[in-house]
Order: structure tokens, then C-alpha cells, then sequence
């Protein structure tokens, strides 16, 4: 039973963090049609500077933390507008081109990111409560898992109230049923695509500095790790969709844990065979519209 | 009123060949302000061609398009919307997710939004709120303002897609088959609610396959064939084109005129 609630609790904040990638590749490609193969840099840039700005406060403090996230979040919104307006929008409606762009950029930031931070993994300092465990139920549940959930959560009640009650919001609802008609009422779309790149840009930073307090470290391949598993949950819940990521996200995660539990570490191939399951059965996803 | 205000949309000389297959040709129309216009033709005649080259959605391998005097044949939809040319399709030109008012909400924040800073929250009762209401109020879909506009009914969508064209206060407006799967007893209100709307001083321009409609509301009914401009006249003289009759009206000319009238 508690390996069970263990199990169910560090899937839910894997599953927090697959959500914040997620989160940003699924609205870029519903307004977009955009796949963003440079999502993952946006999450690795972002955890190396947000950690490097928590240090001058002082590593492994709450503070530092904090601070780490904000930065954490703003340069990965500074990394994708300027994306979106230095190599996305060049190539506006060359969905090819722009796809093949986010590839290269993926590549060459890796490597860049090697270059300047090394290419192996460093040990990072994290506050003493998000280092140690709390019983429930008779399960120690890693506390990070706590904060994942609670950052999934507090990014998907953001954005969803983002999308619902302001004007940029209602534009980019539309956008993403019919982007044709929206130009045709005479609305400049393109300053919606960069305002949803820096929105997914921002999560996938924030989601960074939190997977470097799961994972006790930081490195340049952890975006790339990350954003395999945030596109197959992407599609599972339908592109375009914010809250069939959600769903996909905890799905996802969960049964990853599960398998890999139960089921000899088998977790990345369950997900690997619901994912064709899912595109046998239902093509447009658990919450996307038919195509 | 037939011709008689200045002429607020022009289309000179256009033509769409694609693929060495000519689509439409040396198309010369001329519309002027608070006209209403029916485009006839058989299937395939070159009418929805016509409007994508007049709203932007394909450009013209030859002619020009000037919308009150401007030449925008080179300018985007979004620009051309803009300069007041709203439009209709054939298909539903509405977000089937978003709610009624929302779709109307949409045009009348572009038009007012003034510096749309991204964390402007619209509220039920700002300005542009306010105007969507008026127009949901004008086309009598008030009751269902917070309805998708994916469960309404066909007749209540076209009322939908005329007032979102109000809200964008559209100074030439293309309506691509209004009537178009519109209950029976639906199109005599939807009749009114574009008369309602040339009477208020905007340039209609109108394909539609409902000829009682199309003689009953047109002060000049242009007719396409084989992607050509047979005539434009009015409803009358076009009827009683011998040209037209045989190319697209035949036997059935008489009965449809008679009960138009």
C-alpha cells in the first residue's frame, strides 16, 4: 500500500513537471501548427541561469530558491521570444522550415550549453526540507514531488485563467480553432504567437529549476530528456489541448512509475506503446478535436 | 438606388488562372457605397472565387481590387478588414468553442482595444463588451449569448456571423450564401436582418442560390458563368436577359421571377 501511494505521489510530480513543458509546446502548436523541437534548450537555459542567480543569494536557501524560479521562468520567456521573433516568424506559414529551425537550434544550444557549463551533470545544493521526505500514509514521498504538483497546478489555473479572461486570451482561443478567420477580422495574430512562445517559454523554464531540485542536479542534456516525454504527452492529450496535457501529463507519469515498479522498468516503453495506442484509437488525442 | 452612391469597391480587369486553367477573367464590377448586390451563377460558375480575390484570401494573376479608391490588391485580409471589408463564408466563419458573445467580443475588442496589453481583462461591462451585447440584441440572439456557437442552430449561426460583421463595422460587407442551410421558416427574419443592414448604409455583396432572396433584397444582381461576368443589372433587365436564361436561369426564369415579386 504505501509503495503504491509512493509511487502515485512521485508520479504526480513527475507528471507536474511534464505538464509545464508540455503546457507550452501544446498551445504553440494549437495557435502555431509549430512543433518546437528548441522547447527543451528553453527549459535547460532556464535552470542554468536561474540556478546561477539563486546562488548570489545563497545556495540551498528558500530565497535563492525563489529567486531562481523567477529568473528561471524570465529567461526562458526571453529565450523564446526571441525565437519566435528572430527565427520563427521569418519562416511565418513554412511550418517545415520552422520545425527543421527548432531542430538545429535544439542541437546547437546543447552544445553550446556543453561549452560553457561542461558536459556532465552537476550536483546542485537544495534547501534542506526539499531534500528530505514526508510520511503519508506510511509512504516517504519526496517533498520536491509536493512542489512539482503545486507548480503544475498554479501554471495550469495561470494560464487557463489567462486564456479565459483577458483579451490576448480570448484571440488565442480562437486562434486555435480557425487562425484564418482571426486574420480575417482584422487581428494581427503574429503578436499572439509571440505572447504564446513566451508564456510556454516561461513555463518551460520554470519547470527547469524545479527538475533540477528533483533530480539533485543540473545539465545540459536535461531539456532533451524532458521534452521526448512532454511531446508524447502532448499528443496523448491532443494537440492544441491545455487540459488534455494536464490529464496526459499525470497519466503519463503515473503509469511510468507504476511500470517501472512493478513491471521490471519498463515504464519508457508502457508510454511508448500507450502513445500508439493512442494514435491507433483516437488520432486527434484525449481532449483534441477531430481532425 | 442602383449606382448611385460613389463607387466604394472596384474590381477592374481580374482574373484567376491557376495552373494554366482560367478560373475566373476580365472580371470589371463596380459597386458603389450602400449597394446591395447578388452574385448568381451555376456550381462552380467562379461566385466564392470571385470573393476570396475581392477579400485577399487569393491574389489575382490579373485585374485590380480597390476598395474606396485604394488599390489593396496586393494587401493582406487582415489589412483589408481593416479598411472595412468584412465577410462571410460559405462554411461557418464562426469559433465553434468559444461562446456567442465571445465570437462578437472578438471583433469589437479589435476595433476599440486600443493598446491591447496582455493582461487586459476584459469585464462583462467594459466598452467592447457593451457593443458585442447591442449587436447580439440587433440580430435577436440575445438569449443564447452564452451559448458555444457550435450548438447553434443553422439559421442562429448566420445571425451570429451578421452580427460579428456588424461588430467589425464592416463598410463593405460579403455575405457568401446567407441563407445556406437556414431553415425555411428562418429566412424571412434573416431577410430583414440584411436589409436592416444595407438600410444602415453599408455596401452588401451577396452570393446566393435562393433566387426569391436574391431578387426580393438586390438592387442589381451580377451573373458569373465560366468564371466570366455575363451582366450585372437590375433584378428585371437580368431576368428577362435572353444570355442569361439559356446560360444559367432556362425554363424555371418566369416562375422564380413571379414569385419574387
Amino acid at each position: 500500500m504505501s509503495t503504491l501511494i509512493l509511487l502515485l505521489a512521485t508520479g504526480l510530480g513527475l507528471g507536474g513537471l511534464y505538464f509545464l513543458v508540455a503546457s507550452g509546446l501544446s498551445l504553440i502548436y494549437g495557435l502555431m501548427g509549430v512543433l518546437n523541437f528548441a522547447h527543451g534548450s528553453f527549459l535547460t537555459l532556464g535552470a542554468f541561469v536561474g540556478l546561477a542567480a539563486g546562488n548570489l543569494v545563497g545556495a540551498g536557501t528558500w530565497g535563492g530558491l525563489l529567486l531562481g524560479l523567477v529568473v528561471g521562468a524570465l529567461t526562458g520567456a526571453a529565450a523564446a521570444t526571441a525565437t519566435e521573433l528572430g527565427l520563427i516568424r521569418p519562416l511565418y506559414d513554412r511550418h517545415i522550415e520552422q520545425v527543421l529551425v527548432t531542430v538545429g537550434l535544439s542541437l546547437a544550444t546543447v552544445a553550446l550549453f556543453e561549452g560553457i557549463w561542461g558536459p556532465n551533470p552537476r550536483n546542485v545544493t537544495r534547501p534542506g526540507w526539499l531534500a528530505s521526505t514526508t510520511d503519508v500514509l506510511g509512504a516517504r514521498v519526496p517533498n520536491t514531488a509536493f512542489l512539482n504538483v503545486l507548480a503544475g497546478a498554479v501554471v495550469l489555473g495561470g494560464i487557463v485563467a489567462f486564456l479565459r479572461y483577458t483579451r490576448y486570451g480570448l484571440i488565442i482561443r480562437a486562434g486555435v480553432e480557425n487562425r484564418a478567420m482571426v486574420t480575417a477580422l482584422g487581428i494581427d495574430v503574429r503578436r499572439a504567437f509571440t505572447l504564446v512562445f513566451a508564456v510556454g517559454g516561461a513555463a518551460a523554464g520554470l519547470g527547469g529549476v524545479l527538475a533540477t531540485q528533483s533530480l539533485n542536479y543540473v545539465s545540459p542534456h536535461m531539456g532533451a530528456s524532458l521534452l521526448i516525454f512532454a511531446f508524447i504527452v502532448t499528443v496523448i492529450g491532443g494537440m492544441g489541448s491545455l487540459t488534455g496535457a494536464a490529464v496526459a501529463s499525470v497519466v503519463v507519469a503515473v503509469l511510468q512509475q507504476l511500470a517501472n515498479f512493478y513491471l521490471n522498468n519498463t515504464g519508457d516503453l508502457i508510454v511508448v506503446l500507450l502513445l500508439a495506442l493512442v494514435l491507433l484509437v483516437r488520432p486527434s488525442g484525449l481532449l483534441g478535436r477531430p481532425a | 438606388m442602383a449606382a448611385g452612391g460613389e463607387p466604394v469597391l472596384e474590381v477592374t480587369g481580374l482574373g484567376l488562372t491557376i495552373g494554366g486553367a482560367r478560373i475566373l477573367s476580365g472580371i470589371d464590377l463596380t459597386v458603389g457605397r450602400g449597394e446591395l448586390v447578388g452574385v448568381i451563377g451555376p456550381n462552380g460558375a467562379g461566385k466564392t472565387t470571385l470573393f476570396n480575390l475581392v477579400s485577399g484570401i487569393y491574389r489575382p494573376t490579373s485585374g485590380r481590387v480597390l476598395l474606396a479608391g485604394r488599390d489593396v490588391t496586393a494587401a493582406s485580409v487582415a489589412v483589408r478588414a481593416r479598411a472595412g471589408l468584412g465577410r462571410t463564408f460559405q462554411t461557418s466563419s464562426l469559433f465553434p468553442r468559444l461562446s456567442v458573445a465571445e465570437n462578437v467580443r472578438l471583433a469589437t475588442q479589435r476595433r476599440r482595444g486600443g493598446s491591447l496589453s496582455v493582461l487586459s481583462f476584459p469585464r462583462r461591462g467594459d466598452a467592447a463588451s457593451a457593443e458585442a451585447t447591442e449587436h447580439l440584441a440587433t440580430v435577436g440572439l440575445t438569449h443564447r449569448a452564452d451559448a458555444a456557437a457550435g450548438d447553434l442552430s443553422h439559421g442562429d449561426k448566420r445571425k451570429l456571423e451578421i452580427a460579428v460583421l456588424l461588430a467589425m463595422d464592416s463598410s463593405v460587407v460579403l455575405l457568401d450564401e446567407p441563407m445556406a442551410g437556414v431553415a425555411t421558416g428562418d429566412v424571412a427574419g434573416l431577410v430583414e436582418v440584411i436589409r436592416a443592414i444595407n438600410a444602415s448604409g453599408r455596401t452588401v455583396l451577396m452570393v446566393e442560390h435562393h433566387m426569391d432572396v436574391v431578387l426580393g433584397l438586390a438592387d442589381r444582381v451580377a451573373v458569373l458563368h465560366h468564371g466570366e461576368l455575363l451582366t450585372c443589372d437590375v433584378p428585371e433587365k437580368v431576368m428577362a436577359d435572353e444570355t442569361v436564361q439559356s446560360a444559367y436561369l432556362g425554363t424555371t426564369a418566369g416562375t422564380t421571377a413571379g414569385s419574387a415579386a
